[in-house]
């Protein structure tokens, strides 16, 4: 990476339009890692980092570990981002929205910690983000990443709930699933208040008023974009 | 019809005599699916839960239970926002939208309840509001809030005995979420946070974890340990809330 300073952006957030700038031999650099390592390949932005460095990838496991774990990696994802979102604040950010984030951020920390406690040595070791695609400093960037995690999450675990065999997971899933949607209204509301986006036709469909629900393997590959750290999922239950 | 009959009814079903459900047998799967269609449900909707519950069985009578008690619910949220988009001066030009978001999805967990149970769908009950629920703005956004934060907890509560009906338990989820997603925007329009904060809660335990010693939390609030875990309520809780609407 001596002498490379370009921004290698390859994992990027469906929909964001910030340019890939890859030279030609670093790309074949890169795809020769991935090639031999299958690793996720992250931004080299201060062009000092080991551009061949593999990470070893995470498997989520089988049965309700397995699902719980696919948990654990969401909401570590959502933690990172709105630990980052408190740390550097966008510019303009209210105090009503800093304290808004601020409750999300800690509610996101709260997950996480409660499924690497309930997980114990099944536990996935902690994932790499990469927030390349974010631009923190704008508003607009980060409130819309924002609504694209808690949809997500709102989602996901929809579509895991007929996955998990103990009912008490199951409960503790469904405690969960609710606050994201809290959060994904409130965060649709800052975004466009007093709309009909809280629960706006893109998530909720207008003819059944279901929200969305979405298997692991529609829920991965996105959320797989935001993190360095290859996640694999095949053993999960269908 | 009352509500409270409606649910001790429910909670006494033998499930022994669960042929008195028409779509018990397989035969009546069928019949199920065109239920759905006559109910307005677009068919790939009718279609692909039809084909579900075909793969795997009739749902069980813990699932008809648990959707007739939905239904119930939904009638009431339902016919509430139809009232209040109907009372003049009520629901002030800045939150018509909202509410009338809110009110497009109670009519259509109706359909989608009344569809999937088809014959066996219980009439809608007559409900009574409290005074001024309608003639005061306050009034009405206090009672949606109640009927939402109320409907999430409801529906939380019925997920377990939904666990063998696979179908039945996303498509409650997929109501659950939404009714999460209006309980925080009514919540929002009330000037309250959108989370849920029981001063009840005192035990900061969740599935045996102690939440207030986990790593990373120093100098979280009590309030963010009770909002990061919403609480289900089970059938009598959401009885005792619902009250004041029986007739």
């Amino acid at each position: 990476m001596k002498n490379q300073q370009e921004e290698v952006s390859l994992g990027m957030l469906p929909g964001q339009l910030e340019p890939v700038r890859v030279g030609r031999r670093l790309f074949l650099r890169y795809a020769g890692a991935f090639a031999a390592g299958g690793a996720v390949l992250a931004s080299c932005k201060n062009g000092e980092e080991n551009p061949t460095t593999v990470m070893a990838p995470v498997d989520l496991g089988t049965g309700d570990v397995g699902i719980l774990n696919y948990a654990y990696a969401l909401e570590q994802l959502e933690a990172a981002f709105y630990t980052q979102v408190i740390a550097t604040p966008y510019s303009g950010m209210t105090d009503a929205e800093k304290t808004l984030l601020t409750d999300i951020r800690n509610h996101e920390i709260i997950h996480r910690e409660f499924f690497k406690a309930a997980l114990g040595a099944n536990a996935i070791a902690g994932l790499t983000p990469n927030f390349t695609a974010i631009t923190f400093t704008d508003r607009a960037s980060v409130l819309n990443t924002a609504k694209a995690f808690e949809d997500l999450g709102v989602s996901a675990y929809n579509g895991a709930g007929s996955l998990i065999k103990d009912v008490n997971y199951l409960a503790l899933a469904g405690k969960i699933v609710s606050v994201e949607a809290r959060h994904a209204a409130a965060i649709r509301d800052l975004l466009s208040p007093k709309s009909a986006d809280f629960a706006g036709d893109d998530v909720v469909a207008p003819a059944t008023g279901l929200d969305k629900a979405s298997a692991p393997s529609v829920v991965l590959p996105i959320a797989q974009t935001f993190v360095k750290t290859q996640i694999t999922a095949t053993n999960l239950p269908k | 019809m009352n509500l409270f009959k409606i649910i001790s009814d429910i909670e006494q079903i033998d499930p022994e005599i669960s042929e008195r459900y028409s779509f018990y047998s397989r035969r009546n799967l069928l019949k199920f699916g065109s239920n759905l269609v006559a109910a307005g449900i677009p068919a790939i909707v009718a279609g692909s839960l039809n084909k579900a519950l075909a793969q795997s069985g009739a749902p069980s009578a813990a699932a008809v239970a648990v959707l007739q008690y939905a239904l119930t619910l939904e009638y009431l949220e339902d016919e509430f926002y139809r009232m209040g988009l109907a009372a003049a001066g009520l629901v002030p030009a800045s939150d018509r939208t909202v509410i009338s978001q809110i009110s497009k999805h109670e009519a259509a967990h109706v359909a989608l309840l009344k569809g999937a149970l088809g014959t066996a769908a219980a009439a809608k009950p007559t409900f009574k509001y409290p005074a001024g629920t309608f003639t005061s703005y306050p009034t009405f956004l206090a009672t949606a809030r109640a009927l939402e934060d109320t409907g999430v907890a409801a529906y939380k509560g019925q997920a377990g005995e939904l666990i063998n009906d696979k179908p039945i338990l996303t498509t409650a989820l997929q109501i659950h979420s939404v009714e999460a997603r209006h309980a925080s925007e009514v919540r929002r329009i009330l000037g309250l946070k959108g989370w849920v904060s029981d001063t009840a809660q005192t035990t900061f335990t969740q599935g045996g974890v102690a939440l207030k010693t986990l790593p990373n939390t120093t100098g979280f609030s009590d309030d963010s340990f009770r909002e990061a875990f919403d609480e289900p309520l089970t059938k009598a809780q959401v009885l005792a809330i619902a009250a004041p609407f029986l007739g």
